[in-house]
């Protein structure tokens, strides 16, 4: 597999360099963001916290395992991606308000999203690993540079900007040609899923739902 | 009350914070093997990656003595009192304790503040609230020890229920157990490979509890005592990892890195069936604790003895 190691805030040449499918490591600041900083922006209109611009273009879907010690300083332990299918709805506009290039997060967004939201704004989007590989991505966060909105979002949901080093791996899902590697295998799974199911017969009982197609995703 | 047969409160609270520490950052061993075992089975690339990554976690995890995953999940408690087990100052000192040892572990370790109200989504920062921790209770004849376990179960994925009828048969089972492993196991929502359990029988309530249970109290390489049981368990293992599917919904064969299946007397006319999915990070660790002080742990909760699955009146 293909491994590459970007400096953060990323420049548009490193970006093309990326394909679906390549192991990422980041040097850099990055900083947190989930519902809770889209809505404030996006939907209440309040200005964000810190010049966005200035300090990163790489947005962190994540909540860190985190604590304020008695004197004021961050412990951070471990730091885990949230899944990021729920914010899609936000991107286009946050990529607008705050030059946000990179979204890090967990299990990606539809080649829908990608190709409405990420391409047309040249924003690629990398997924954690596992997911559960909070304990390597909390090594590489070297030092908390600062938390806005803690008051008022609470520790999961603040934003956190973090200096990090050799931060990873992610796997590139979205990159600049629309591509989604969870779609891609997606489509490859889906060829043989009528096989795991040969010879059963369907329940007494039906259910009401959102799909009744194996091939399409819950998400 | 006081006296050499009593298992003190304070010791409770000692050891469930120690408990709580170890759940978050040790991943149990037989997890661990299981999935080094898969590594070696599986070919996909992709799938193959993920799992080392897994594998270099848990190794950093516990250099560091940080959490593995940074989604704590929701720490819980189940307890197993021998029949002559006394605890000083009662079950209510011991609940007490747990609590306590929850609130204080969540700075210490530390863990995330995931414990929220349903409504208002207020955090008390300290993973206690209402009904959290969950605290289950099992007893044991002829014991005077008190086992310990925490569990902290993650994941907003992975789990479901349905009411089968007993003309659907094993192919109903097969296929609700294929249904939750697809849906839950595209882009890894459910953080697969995971320990599987499945629980079928009892009211609504009782399969899902003896669901839960199967993933989170037995531990990979377990069988059912009951031959056909395990029969199917190893059936329904060896169906879900040639879905086709493997680690976070890439082509591969590592989806179940075990199945258990617990089972309940039911309603004559139906067959609930509920599919739970312990995750990458399938955090417990155990406590035996004895009057004078004497701790033990281990990460085999045991829970399903035969006197927890038993059968007859008496
Ligand atoms: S399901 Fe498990 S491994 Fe995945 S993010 Fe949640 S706690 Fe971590």
């Amino acid at each position: 597999m293909k491994e590459i190691r970007l400096k953060a805030p990323v420049q548009p040449e490193d970006l093309a360099k990326l394909e679906a499918g390549m192991v990422v490591y980041l040097d850099g600041v990055l900083y947190t963001g989930r519902e809770g900083l889209y809505r404030r922006v996006l939907d209440e209109g309040l200005g964000p916290p810190v010049e966005l611009a200035a300090v990163s273009n790489v947005n962190f879907h994540c909540s860190p395992a985190a604590a304020v010690r008695p004197d004021g300083s961050y412990q951070v332990g471990a730091v885990t991606a949230t899944a990021s299918f729920r914010f899609s709805k936000w991107m286009s506009r946050w990529f607008d308000v705050s030059g946000c290039r990179m979204i890090i997060g967990k299990g990606g967004m539809s080649e829908e999203d990608y190709r409405q939201h990420f391409v047309p704004n040249g924003a690629v989007y990398l997924t954690t690993v596992g997911y559960g590989t909070g304990a390597l991505l909390g090594r590489g966060i070297k030092r908390v540079r600062s938390v806005h909105w803690l008051e008022e979002l609470g520790i999961a949901q603040a934003m956190w900007i973090f200096e990090v080093e050799a931060f990873g791996p992610f796997l590139v899902d979205g990159d600049l040609k629309g591509n989604s590697l969870f779609e891609i295998e997606n489509r490859k799974v889906n060829a043989k899923l009528t096989d795991a199911y040969a010879g059963l017969k369907e329940p007494a009982l039906r259910r009401y739902g959102e799909t009744t197609s194996r091939r399409d995703e819950v998400i | 009350m006081s006296g050499p047969r009593l298992i003190a409160a304070s010791a409770i609270e000692d050891v469930a914070f120690e408990l709580t520490r170890q759940a978050a950052i040790v991943i149990p061993k037989d997890y661990s093997d299981g999935i080094k075992a898969m590594l070696e089975t599986e070919e996909n690339e992709l799938s193959k990656f993920v799992l080392k990554a897994m594998v270099e976690n848990w190794e950093a995890a516990e250099t560091d003595r940080r959490a593995m995953c940074a989604d704590t999940g929701l720490p819980r408690f189940y307890v197993k009192a021998g029949n002559e087990a006394m605890v000083e100052g009662g079950f209510v000192a011991l609940e007490k304790a747990l609590r306590r040892a929850v609130a204080r572990a969540t700075s210490e370790v530390p863990l995330r503040p995931n414990r929220v109200h349903p409504l208002s989504r207020a955090d008390h920062n300290n993973n206690v609230g209402i009904r959290a921790p969950e605290i289950d209770y099992s007893f044991e004849p002829e014991a005077d020890w008190l086992d310990l376990t925490t569990v902290h179960k993650g994941g907003l994925f992975g789990t479901d229920y349905r009411m089968l009828f007993p003309g659907d048969g094993l192919d109903g089972i097969k296929k609700f157990f294929l249904d939750v492993l697809v849906q839950f196991g595209r882009r890894g929502l459910a953080c697969q490979p995971a320990i599987i359990g499945i629980g079928l029988g009892g009211s609504k309530d009782t399969a899902m509890t003896i669901g839960k249970q199967a993933a989170c109290l037995r531990i990979v390489g377990d069988r059912n005592p009951d031959p056909k049981i395990a029969a199917l368990e190893a059936e329904l293992k060896a169906l879900g990892n040639s879905i086709g599917m493997g680690p976070m919904g890439f082509v591969g064969t590592s989806m179940v890195v075990d199945c258990h299946i617990e089972v309940a007397h039911t309603h004559t006319g139906g067959m609930p069936m509920s599919v739970h999915a312990f995750c990458l990070s399938s955090r417990r660790a155990v406590a035996r604790l004895r009057a004078g002080g004497k701790v033990e742990y281990r990460t085999d909760p045991a829970w399903f003895t035969s006197y927890h699955r038993r059968e007859g009146v008496e």
